[in-house]
């Protein structure tokens, strides 16, 4: 890291800071190392929360810096859930499988071990054929690159399309969403190849590492998260500084200035969609093993308008307020879903927060794009007084 | 002498309206034209044609030596080639500083992938500063563009246009909200820029055209109305006309 990124980028090491001092408090008083101060569930959560702020840094490039609001960005995180839980299921079910065959006097043929697989995996939906899509589910290596490309490819072309019709504004996030919903629709049948609305499942079981403890496989992903977050924000602020973020912010505020300064607008939006794609899958691929399953329903619409959310309460166009923005609002979602907060009775009437939560947060959505339109993030600007 | 731009036989029609009507028009590699006609006499429109963000009906719009058709290329390409556009608002990056608008206006490789492993150079430092220089704004380098008045705004995208490096500028109505001396700057910038390249100013300000004091090219209803010295065009009955409205009404 060269002097001049540091000083452009002055909430980098702030950041990195804050994350490593955050990520190492974690994983001493976790139960992997005994202390058990925080539960391996908790740890999970944590985990998964980190995921969250990735793909929540990716929005912000999209949206709060190149002015796109994608609707679709969760789709891509679902997408790389998807593409590592294939290979998840596949070797694991291939285990157990082998396994229960092992005692035979006859050994098993390869073909007969391959229908006993599809027959677990695919039973749920009355099948025991393996869809094509799951040519390369034997293979890790070609699921993480899948990780990468299906997001990557589905955000090129779908962009290239968006973008060179000059499909803009709200227009375009429709069409983001539109993407979504045929998307999750495709996935909730049963004969969409991935197990319907069943998703996938058990993907918190890591091949191969079937005795060691969920305490340290848990700690594993959760130091993975922190570094794919740490990594992630180096990368973006990387991106979005320099001449590469005057244009990108350029297309924000006047596209059409952009286009007659000589720069062809569309590559560029082309170029952060898909590189924002990309991570989002990543983040995904990280995601859902520790949460153990995913569904269609995770990739429902509304889960990318929560993005959205997240990032406007953050603060968007400042990468440290999405971060904010996803670990706050996701956190506190779960406390208040997950029966944490306490339910109010007021006699006649019983606030529960597993109902009233969705209210809270509308309301505390629209309290700040009225009152602190920069968001959490911007009250950092009352602290910093950026020098002249 | 050959042509930088060769307008010929354009039209162009919206919605039945025509705003271009069979206009043809030339400009020299090194000329200041000023533009000027009544409301609706098709400016604006002649420069989103050149510019590429209108495509005209029929007629040809010839660039350069090499006799290319601009017809059919996109507002990038046409930019890259040599043509610079200032709108009539000026629009300029506001959340930027003045460096950094400067800095995406320089000639330099445009695509996504030479811009992210763009390193800042000597060379382009010093072009910020001439060209800062030259539209006096050397001591708000660092300010948010922002945070400029109405007048260094307008003198920020000339900047920003000379920074581009065009062989044609086109500019739209420059001294709108000026004052007096802010006019005065920029007729001498615009001046100095047409010495070595072709500067096409659009301007409803007749006093601002004379202080140019070069050819002028009246349009009325898409097409050329009369061409030559403002006291020439400004005594032709026609122009008068149009301008008045008709003697014997």
């Amino acid at each position: 890291m060269n002097r001049t990124f540091t000083a452009q980028n002055p909430s980098v090491l702030w950041f990195l800071a804050a994350l490593s001092l955050f990520t190492i408090t974690v994983t001493l008083l976790s139960e992997a190392t005994g202390v058990g101060l925080i539960s391996t569930s908790f740890v999970k959560v944590l985990g998964k929360t980190l995921c969250l702020c990735l793909v929540a840094l990716a929005m912000d490039v999209v949206w709060g810096y190149c002015g796109i609001l994608s609707l679709g960005h969760f789709a891509f995180f679902g997408i790389g859930g998807y593409a590592v839980g294939m290979w998840l299921m596949y070797a694991r079910t291939e285990g157990i499988v082998l396994e229960s065959l092992s005692g035979q006097v006859i050994p098993s043929t390869p073909q007969e071990i391959t229908d006993a697989i599809g027959n677990q995996i695919f039973g749920v939906v009355g099948s025991s054929e393996f869809p094509l899509i799951w040519g390369f589910a034997d293979s890790l290596f070609l699921q993480l690159a899948m990780v990468v490309l299906i997001p990557g490819l589905l955000a090129l072309v779908f962009g290239w399309l968006a973008f060179r019709s000059r499909v803009t504004g709200v227009y375009l996030s429709i069409l983001t969403q539109a993407m979504t919903l045929a998307l999750a629709l495709y996935l909730f049948q049963n004969d969409s190849g991935l197990r319907g609305n069943n998703g996938l499942s058990g993907l918190q079981n890591i091949p191969g590492y079937e005795n060691t403890p969920q305490s340290t496989i848990s700690i594993v992903f959760f130091l993975a998260s922190a570094l794919a977050l740490a990594l992630g924000y180096l990368f973006f602020a990387w991106v979005v500084s320099g001449k590469m973020g005057s244009v990108v912010k350029g297309i924000r505020d006047n596209e059409a200035r952009v286009r007659f300064l000589g720069y062809h607008v569309e590559s560029y939006k082309l170029f952060i969609f898909t590189i924002t794609a990309i991570v989002a899958g990543i983040a995904g691929a990280l995601y859902y093993p520790q949460a153990g399953i995913i569904n269609p329903g995770e990739i429902a619409p509304i889960a990318s308008i929560y993005l959205a959310v997240w990032v406007a309460i953050g603060g968007r166009g400042r990468l440290y307020g999405a971060v904010i923005g996803a670990a706050l609002v996701s956190l506190l979602s779960s406390w208040f879903t997950g029966g944490g907060a306490p339910n109010i009775n007021m006699g006649f009437y019983t606030v529960r927060w597993t109902d009233w939560w969705l209210v809270l947060l509308g309301f505390s959505f629209v309290a700040v794009t009225l009152f602190f339109p920069k968001g959490i993030g911007g009250l950092f600007d009352y602290l910093v007084r950026k020098p002249r | 002498m050959s042509m930088l731009l060769e307008v010929s036989g354009v039209s162009v029609s919206f919605d039945g309206f025509r705003a271009i009507n069979n206009l043809s028009i030339n400009f020299a590699p090194a000329e200041l034209r000023a533009i000027i006609g009544p409301n609706g006499a098709g400016k604006t429109t002649f420069m989103d044609i050149v510019t590429g963000k209108t495509k005209p009906d029929s007629g040809t719009v010839i660039w350069g030596e090499r006799n290319i058709s601009l017809l059919g290329m996109s507002e990038s390409q046409i930019a890259r080639i040599g043509i610079g556009r200032k709108f009539q608002k000026p629009t300029v990056f506001e959340e930027q500083t003045v460096r950094q608008n400067l800095a995406m206006a320089l000639k330099n490789p445009r695509g996504p992938f030479a811009v992210l492993m763009h390193r800042k150079t000597v060379a382009n430092g010093q072009r910020i500063e001439e060209v800062a220089e030259e539209i006096g704004l050397t001591a708000s380098l660092t300010r948010r563009a922002g945070e400029l008045s109405h007048g260094q705004k307008q003198w920020l995208e000339i900047g920003m246009l000379l920074a581009q490096e065009p062989r044609l500028l086109l500019v739209d109505e420059p001294a709108a909200g000026m004052t007096v001396e802010e006019r005065e700057k920029t007729t001498d910038i615009l001046k100095r820029a047409a010495q070595t390249r072709a500067v096409v100013v659009v301007e409803h300000d007749m006093e601002f055209v004379r202080r140019l004091d070069c050819k002028v090219t009246v349009l009325h209803e898409g097409a050329v109305l009369a061409e030559g010295k403002l006291d020439s065009v400004t005594s032709n009955p026609k122009v008068i006309e149009v301008y008045l409205g008709r003697a014997d009404a």
